[in-house]
């Protein structure tokens, strides 16, 4: 017998997937063919006058030793903050998933920073280590730690971590407490009476499990680490001091939307794209082979 | 959750468009805050309670590159607002872009409201001026740099409190007497490239670009000129005192100026606008001073370099509309507005009249300092004190802060910062000038 379904209809799966390919190409395609086109031409603010210059933009970034050096900045920015994202995230997510009495009041106390928009998270943790009235700055000071992140580099690209990944940690709980809730309770029961300690218990049954979660927020923690935090970093250390904080996509923003080079921008945004294009083949073409579904 | 809100703006534009059946509606965006905030609404209510004819709507849209951003993409779909506030910086690129504003003068002319550009301080009137003579924007908030110092931190640290330093080697002496009394932050500077880089090389009569900073009819060739011996002196000098805890850096734009209002730094230099906020939130005994020089600079001090703001008349819109725009720029011109103004905010008189209408009232006299900006900008004006108009210079001032955070962290010298400075913002000029259609 036949198990699969079968639709005989030659449109039907066109019409139902209609209304996806439209958002896709309304939002995505679309705009995205916009900022190649834009990279292509130099145009004065309010659109008066477009010129087209090639390679012109492309040629110019990359004649920028300090747009190269973004590159190695945005790479330890987000492998930092996916890190530390998802391992703090399934930690919780752990002992949320053991909590028996008031597990919804945690959760849901876990679950808020999603709510928070990235420039007031910014604003939040800046207000916490400010060098002038922070209370965290304050503490640091009492036990001999002299923090300003307007002056170092290294204190202001951990300032925006945390507050990076304080932000994505709700959306990665999220999946992972229902990742562990799926797993079979017999699966782990069974372990207890073979006379698993817990540690072997999540080790050998529940983290392979979880691997399909994580290899997808894996994705997902990348992408927002890419393209997400640049309300945090303009709220918080707005690239500096120096450049040390100025990851790719903070100079996309600050170049389109507050000073205007449209061009140059939108060069830096087709780049951008590519790079987590091929960030997203690599990632499903070798670190997918390590995951069980 | 989006449905709702576009519910609720649908709500609001029908009530508000209700009203406009009466009156004609002129959208302002600016981007003042706080107490500035308040003095524009008082503005917007005079004029709007001064006649029946039409009503000026004032709202917030962000910081100044925001609000502009903002406009733009408003222009771009056709919903531009009739009156943009745009930061001085902003000036090269609302000229550039022609057909996208109407010069202030042709709004004025055609409503037939009499307009005398003449009637403006120079170093404001010139700034907004096109090379041809045309008057461009209407000068509105204009500010300088000027000096504020703690009366009360310069007294415990045995200080003369009524006698502000006047020169750079006091201002470093009077920094380290403030470090050994035990202040924390003797000194900090806000908008530093405006500050330390553009005032200081108008007030020391050295040039900072070329082609008359860029003011000259050929000003879309400008190049950079800050590395200068005098300039580098200088930032050397700031570095020392940044490594013996003098100088405190507290970031970007404006963000030091809470920690003078806090009483935490004692001395800062930053906007004349700064001063409204000194006034209602300072607890302690303040002075407002010029900037400091080097005296052993010849011409030094010529005058400080305009900042703050000018409001631009966005194209496209009905006659009726730009007659209400040139009604409320003739209330906007009357002398007693533009005292009242400038003594609310510390922001410059822009018409000499103000400045004699506000002499006379003797608000200086009772508010020592408050002529400082003015005494600072209508000194002799020459070819490198003019005034900084160059292109790209967002971009430009965010180099500023990013190489000049190095020498204050150490890890650049002042020659370095600078050169580095000149070479990647010349690189920008160079493309302002090739996307510059004269």
């Amino acid at each position: 017998m036949e198990k699969r379904v079968l639709f005989r209809s030659k449109w039907l799966p066109w019409v139902l997937i209609a209304p996806q390919l439209l958002v896709i190409g309304i939002f995505f395609f679309w705009p995205a063919g916009q900022a190649v086109l834009q990279s292509f031409q130099m145009e004065d603010a309010f659109g008066m006058s477009t010129e087209w210059v090639g390679l012109d933009n492309f040629r110019n970034l990359f004649a920028d030793p300090t747009y190269l050096n973004s590159f190695k900045r945005t790479a330890m920015f987000s492998v930092l903050v996916a890190g530390a994202g998802i391992a703090i995230s399934l930690v919780l997510a752990i002992f949320a998933d053991r909590i028996v009495r008031f597990a919804m009041v945690y959760k849901t106390l876990l679950i808020v920073p999603y709510a928070v928009a990235p420039v007031i998270a910014g604003v939040l943790w800046v207000f916490l280590f400010s060098p002038s009235i922070g209370v965290v700055t304050y503490y640091l000071g009492k036990l001999g730690y002299n923090w300003n992140h307007m002056m170092n580099d290294n204190q202001a690209m951990a300032l925006i971590v945390m507050a990076s990944v304080w932000k994505q940690i709700s959306y990665n709980f999220l999946f992972f407490l229902a990742g562990l809730q799926s797993i079979p309770k017999a699966l782990i029961e069974a372990a207890s009476i073979d006379g698993a300690s817990p540690w072997r218990r999540f080790w050998n049954i529940q983290l392979p499990l979880l691997s399909p979660t994580t290899f997808f927020l894996l994705v997902i923690n990348i992408v927002y680490a890419f393209f997400d935090t640049f309300g945090i970093i303009d709220a918080a250390t707005q690239g500096g001091p120096g450049q040390s904080t100025s990851i790719l996509v903070y100079k996309v923003y600050q170049d389109g939307f507050k000073a205007l080079d449209l061009g140059g921008s939108a060069a830096q945004s087709v780049i951008l794209m590519l790079i987590v294009i091929v960030l997203t083949v690599v990632q499903f073409r070798y670190v997918e082979k390590k995951v069980q579904y | 959750m989006h449905f709702k809100r576009l519910v609720i703006a649908a709500g609001i534009a029908a009530t508000t468009s209700l009203s406009a059946h009466a009156v004609t509606e002129i959208q302002w965006w600016h981007s003042m805050t706080a107490v500035n905030n308040e003095w524009v609404n008082d503005l917007a209510k005079e004029f709007n309670d001064s006649q029946k004819e039409y009503k000026v709507v004032p709202t917030f849209k962000g910081v100044y590159d925001e609000s502009m951003t903002a406009a733009i993409a408003a222009f771009r779909s056709g919903n531009a607002p009739h009156i943009l506030q745009v930061f001085e910086v902003g000036t090269a690129t609302m000229m550039a872009s022609k057909g996208a504003t109407v010069p202030v003068g042709k709004v004025m002319s055609d409503a037939g409201v009499s307009f005398d550009p003449k009637a403006y301080i120079p170093a404001v009137a010139g700034y907004y001026t096109a090379p041809n003579g045309q008057m461009l924007s209407f000068p509105f908030n204009s500010s300088t740099t000027i000096f504020y110092y703690n009366k009360d931190a310069f007294k415990k640290a045995g200080l003369d409190a009524e006698k502000a330093p006047t020169t750079w080697p006091e201002v470093f002496a009077a920094a380290k007497k403030l470090k050994e009394s035990g202040h924390s932050c003797p000194m900090t500077l806000a908008w530093q490239g405006w500050t330390q880089l553009e005032s200081f090389s108008t007030w020391h009569n050295v040039e900072f670009a070329s082609e008359q900073n860029g003011l000259s009819a050929n000003g879309y060739k400008a190049r950079l000129k800050l590395n200068s011996p005098l300039h580098v002196k200088h930032i050397d000098n700031l570095a020392a005192a940044a490594k013996a805890g003098e100088f405190v850096y507290k970031g970007r734009a404006s963000t030091a100026q809470a920690s003078f209002t806090a009483g935490e730094c004692a001395m800062i230099q930053t906007s004349s606008g700064f001063y409204g906020d000194v006034a209602k939130n300072a607890k302690f005994a303040y002075g407002l001073a010029p900037l400091p020089y080097y005296p052993d600079v010849k011409g030094a001090p010529q005058n400080t370099v305009i900042g703050g703001a000018s409001l631009w008349v966005m194209s496209g819109k009905k006659a009726e509309e730009y007659k209400g725009v040139a009604k409320f720029f003739e209330f906007l011109s009357q002398t007693k507005v533009q005292a009242a103004s400038h003594q609310r905010t510390g922001y410059l008189p822009v018409t000499m009249a103000a400045y004699d209408l506000t002499e006379k009232s003797g608000f200086y006299q009772k508010n020592p300092g408050t002529d400082t900006a003015v005494t600072q900008m209508i000194r002799k004006v020459t070819d490198n004190s003019r005034g900084i108009r160059l292109g790209n210079y967002v971009q430009i001032r965010t180099i500023e802060d990013e190489e000049l955070e190095q020498v204050w962290a150490g890890k650049k010298t002042g020659k370095e910062a600078l050169d580095s400075i000149v070479s990647r913002g010349n690189e920008l000029l160079a493309r302002f000038e090739k996307s510059y259609k004269p």
